[in-house]
């Protein structure tokens, strides 16, 4: 009887073992979509790598410590006194090492890994593979996107197609993607779990990823990064398509029609929130650039520009005028209560030329003699307001 | 009253300032309002606002100040958790197009504040409570260095908090994250008073927490009793030092990032805005310089809680005290170099990013060592399982899994793929929860008998121990295979429909951990009615090691009617060894220092002025700042500061213990 009954119970062990073996298949079976651990592009692919290799690593030390935990709770337990119990042991220099060194190892090994892993997949690096065995095809140029994360949706640019769309994307399989990212307000962060890891979108700044996807398919793209009340809707699909359903996808926003000049992504930008997928099949195509640099609007000064004569010795003084109000900043922006009107910084270029291509052929004298600027003309209209910190100078005769 | 003048005296604020449209918030403040009344009701029918005053809130003992950080600690867990069941309830709820019951200026506001009062309100004051009653008794001392300071410290906490409290029902708190990354947080973005009352209310506190920890680390410095040299200080003393080292290194950070946004918020300056030559990223960074270390900052405390509680509980020396303070400080030294990991995604280089990745990997060997000091401290021992080492043994499996998703967030390819997903919540709330909370219940449950002289109850504890526990990890394991799909944190409405299963159990884990909380005011209160029963008049009810155990339970007001002597690390456990005979005639009248009302009184000042900044009501903030100069100067001709206890009250206090412990033999 009493061999039955531990039969039974061994059986009955058993066969919790065995669930609890079948237990990680169970829930990967269950329909749900590991995508970090199962991802669709090679850059995605080998960061889940080092997500495993590192997890492995650390379970080397973090196992046995459990382990010990536990066996030692129960063996050293008031009740058993059979344990031995020395209350005055406290050091034991070779323990010491053991304890020091065998983290330490790990870090060590970890430490390499890190080192590597990092420089190899850095967002900024261009790609050397598309696969595990397949190097970069030189005869096919990248696909270029830009990528900007407006309030709150995402706006993707093809220069090379001279396209645009709002909440969807679409890559040919194979082909390596460069992207620049940034945004028109807040800070968010771009991020398609299946394709590659995520990157901050900040406004007035660039960001860049290079990823690959290696299976087509349909894949979910979103901000990773906290931007605001419509945050939760800044989703988009990202299609991965051979090279024929790419074109398809490039001519069907070609046929779309629509236009996106300046004047429609002022109106595109503003907030709105779970927006529809919008098509455009022309841009200008100094658009992103403008953005890049936050003038768009008219009038404005690029940032290019402006770094541009900063590095020229700056305008001085006389820069602190070049200011005009500030008509529109996505929210009705308000000024604060001490300080100045809110304002932004005028471009100084003529007209006709068109705003920031200037850049490059910005010639400011070379004096840099602070007080005196650099030489250049004070902008035709008049500010508004006088700089808060020095008053209304005098008109300078430079 | 013509509109100018109603906005001289009220600034911005107006009868569209109450959240009236919003009924949970109504509904709130009804449930708040009503039992606010019945409770200030009751102090008055029981004639306890005097008692109050001169006992509690102008007492510079620096035991009731600390069970006052508790029971602050405590209240603000009530309001954090709230927030968290509401977060939970609707990332359960809103699926299939639902949009849950959280509006997204209601929700946002929710984890702002949830995470700001975890942080700031909950976990700062309970390890700030622990270490202001434990330090002194435990290096023998009468009293903080700086006892007025202490209680002025404590009453800036209050008013951080009151201000988070006051955004509940006046206005609105943040809508930007706890740490207010701008250019959200900026005046474009955030035009309300929001960010106005996470700036004020941090900062309010911050200058709470800053002079608490200066206060700290003259105490532990200059007031250690006769023969306790840096190596002979209980590790939890040696903890505390460090997280005060911290404090004072890295508040200041916090309160200029927190001046310079409020620059920009206020005068229109150009740190942190996108143009004039702003830079927001400047912002992340000093947040973070600030932000690693205060992790440090809580978690250190706890890992001296641990250290004394395995101690104690093994009736064993703690296994190499030496590699466990230096593994303290390498990890104080360390905790300033890694603060870059929370932003790997930002655009940094390569090499930059892999520099603080293994910075923060290398803070895991200090913190093995300190694991493994533990579990050699229960290799022969004679372990009871009593509550505080019940937290210690759930600390050490939970902790050991956090760390591991930590160094793994560490590495920064894995990081781009986990980065503020769910994952990341996941690991941050288990080494914070794992770690201090569960540290704090241990620190709890071992010092309670000491400050009020009866062991806490058993049944309830355990209760709590268990549904904490297991809620711990029905809410988060969830959040970590949600991480894995690619789930990231703060949203508030979801599309893909088999997620919903996740969030459901992470829902009754949540639900788990509430009855885990009301277990443990249970236990409070059965242990207060059931007080005679589990009465300890040893004042060493778990035959401990330190020399707090070595005085009364309660302690007298001056601790130690002779300062101790000491000769051993751990100081009591070797008195006993030694037949130590405690002195029974010779007492002499003990100097210490007086209460006062001031306090309480700049603090409320401090309030005002931020609630007058707030709100734009000028005369308010320059009026409440005139008044604290005045008051603080006013302070300063107190010649009132110290009293002499009579030979004759030690001698009765004294004599009283003697009886007490001839009864028990």
């Amino acid at each position: 009887m009493a061999s039955q009954r531990k039969l039974i119970l061994k059986g009955s062990a058993v066969s919790r073992l065995k669930i609890l073996a079948l237990l990680p298949l169970a829930v990967a079976l269950s329909g749900c979509n590991y995508v970090v651990l199962a991802p669709a592009g090679d850059i995605a692919a080998q960061q889940r790598d080092l997500v495993i290799i590192s997890t492995v690593l650390m379970l080397l030390i973090v196992v046995p410590v459990m382990a010990l935990t536990v066996l030692f709770a129960w063996r050293y337990r008031q009740s058993n006194t059979a344990a031995r119990y020395e209350p005055e042991w406290d050091h034991s220099t070779k323990l010491e090492l053991v304890i020091w060194s065998a983290p330490l190892l790990i870090i060590v090994c970890l430490g390499a890994l890190t080192w590597m892993g990092t420089h190899l997949l850095d967002p900024y690096r261009t790609l050397g593979r598309i696969h595990a065995d397949r190097a970069v095809d030189q005869s096919k140029a990248p696909l270029e996107v830009d990528v900007v994360a407006l309030d709150w949706k995402w706006l993707f640019i093809y220069p090379d197609y001279g396209i645009a769309t709002v909440n969807e994307m679409a890559a040919p399989v194979d082909r390596p993607i460069n992207f620049r990212i940034t945004a028109s307000s807040v800070m968010n962060s771009f991020y398609i779990p299946a394709l590659a890891g995520q990157i901050y979108a900040m406004p007035g700044m660039e960001t860049k990823l290079h990823a690959v996807v290696n299976h087509a398919g349909t894949y979910k793209g979103f901000s990773a990064n906290y931007s605001g009340s419509g945050f939760s809707g800044m989703r988009f699909n990202f299609h991965g398509l051979d090279d024929k359903g790419f074109d398809a996808w490039v001519a069907s926003a070609k046929s779309a029609g629509g236009s996106l000049g300046r004047a429609e992504y002022l109106q595109l930008e503003k907030p709105s929130q779970n927006d529809p997928v919008r098509r455009y099949g022309t841009i200008d195509p100094d658009l992103y650039r403008l953005i890049l640099n936050m003038c768009v609007e008219t009038g404005k000064m690029c940032q290019s520009e402006m770094m541009a004569i900063d590095a020229k010795g700056g305008l001085g003084h006389e820069g602190l005028n070049n200011t005009l109000p500030l008509a529109y900043d996505k929210y009705a922006r308000r000024g604060t209560t001490f300080g100045p009107e809110p304002s932004f910084v005028a471009g100084t270029c003529t007209p006709d030329a068109p705003q920031g291509q200037t850049t490059a052929s910005i010639k400011a004298p070379t004096d840099t003699a602070p007080l005196l600027g650099a030489g250049l003309k004070r902008p035709a209209f008049t500010p508004l307001k006088s700089s808060f910190f020095l008053g209304q100078r005098p008109k300078s005769d430079s | 009253m013509s509109p100018d003048l109603l906005k001289l005296i009220f600034g911005r604020l107006g009868i569209d300032s109450l959240p009236l449209h919003e009924p949970i918030v109504v509904g709130t403040f009804v449930v708040v309002a009503l039992g606010g009344a019945t409770l200030l009701a009751g102090l008055t029918y029981f004639r306890l606002w005097g008692y109050l005053w001169r006992e509690w809130f102008t007492s510079v003992d620096h035991k009731r100040i600390g069970i006052m950080y508790m029971i602050l600690g405590i209240v603000m867990l009530l309001r954090g958790f709230a927030d968290a069941l509401m977060m939970r309830g609707q990332q359960m709820l809103a699926f299939n197009g639902s949009e849950g019951y959280l509006n997204a200026h209601h929700y946002d506001q929710v984890f702002t504040a949830h995470g700001v009062i975890m942080i700031f309100f909950v976990a700062m004051p309970l390890v700030t409570g622990l270490m202001n009653y434990v330090v002194p008794l435990q290096i023998g001392a009468r009293d903080v260095s700086f006892p007025f300071l202490n209680n002025f410290s404590f009453w800036m906490t209050v008013g951080g908090a009151v201000l988070v409290m006051a955004s509940l029902f006046i206005g609105e708190f943040a809508r930007t994250g706890w740490l207010a990354y701008p250019p959200l947080s900026n005046i474009g973005y955030s035009p309300d008073v929001g960010v106005d009352y996470y700036i004020w209310a941090l900062q309010v506190a911050g200058v709470g927490t800053t002079l608490s920890g200066i206060n700290l680390i003259c105490t532990i410095v200059k007031l250690r009793c006769p023969g306790m040299t840096m190596m002979k200080m209980p590790v939890f003393t040696w903890t505390s030092l460090c997280t005060n080292i911290l404090i004072v290194a890295s508040f200041p950070v916090l309160t200029v990032v927190l001046a310079l946004l409020s620059l920009d918020r206020y005068v229109g300056t150009n740190f942190f805005t996108n143009d004039f030559g702003g830079s927001p990223m400047m912002y992340v960074n000093l947040i973070w310089i600030w932000g690693h270390p205060e992790v440090y900052i809580l978690v250190l405390p706890a890992f001296g809680i641990f250290s004394e509680v395995t101690s104690t509980f093994s009736g064993k020396r703690l296994f190499g005290y030496t590699s466990m303070v230096y593994a303290t400080v390498v990890i104080t030294i360390l905790s300033y170099l890694v603060w870059l990991h929370h932003f790997f995604t930002m655009g940094s280089g390569a090499s930059v990013n892999s520099f603080f990745g293994i910075t923060t990997m290398i803070i895991s060997i200090p913190t093995g060592a300190k694991m493994f000091n533990w579990l050699f401290t229960m290799y022969r021992g004679r372990i009871r399982f009593e509550l505080p080492m019940m937290w210690t043994i759930a600390f050490m499996l939970t902790f050991v899994v956090g760390g591991m998703t930590g160094v793994l967030l560490a590495v920064p390819p894995a990081d781009f793929v986990l980065h503020n997903s769910l994952f990341l919540i996941a690991h941050f709330h288990n080494v914070i929860i794992g770690g201090v909370v569960f540290g704090a219940f241990a620190g709890i449950n071992y010092w309670f008998p000491k400050a009020f002289g009866f062991k806490l109850d058993q049944f309830w504890g355990k209760m709590s121990f268990w549904f904490w526990v297991s809620g711990f990890y029905l809410a988060f394991m969830p959040l970590y295979v949600l991480g894995l799909m690619g789930v990231t944190r703060r949203l508030r409405v979801f599309d893909d429909p088999s997620l919903q299963i996740w969030f459901i159990i992470a829902a009754i884990g949540a639900v788990f951990v509430l009855i885990g909380i009301m277990s443990m005011l249970m236990q409070f209160a059965v242990s207060f009615l059931k007080r005679e029963q589990l009465k300890d008049v040893t004042g060493d009810p778990w035959d401990a090691r330190t020399l707090e155990w070595a005085t009364s339970s309660p302690p007298p007001d001056y601790n130690f009617a002779f300062t101790p002597v000491v000769h051993d690390n751990d100081a009591w456990w070797d008195m006993k060894r030694h037949g130590y005979q405690r002195p029974l005639t010779g007492f002499k009248p003990i100097h210490m220092p007086s209460n006062t009302g001031t306090g309480v009184i700049l603090a409320g000042f401090a309030t005002a002025m931020g609630f007058g900044l707030i709100w734009y009501i000028w005369w308010l903030a320059a009026g409440s700042f005139i008044a604290m100069l005045a008051v603080g100067i006013g302070h300063t001709f107190n010649y009132h500061r110290d009293f002499d206890i009579p030979a004759d009250d030690v001698v009765r206090t004294e004599n009283a213990r003697t009886k007490l412990l001839a009864g028990v033999k």
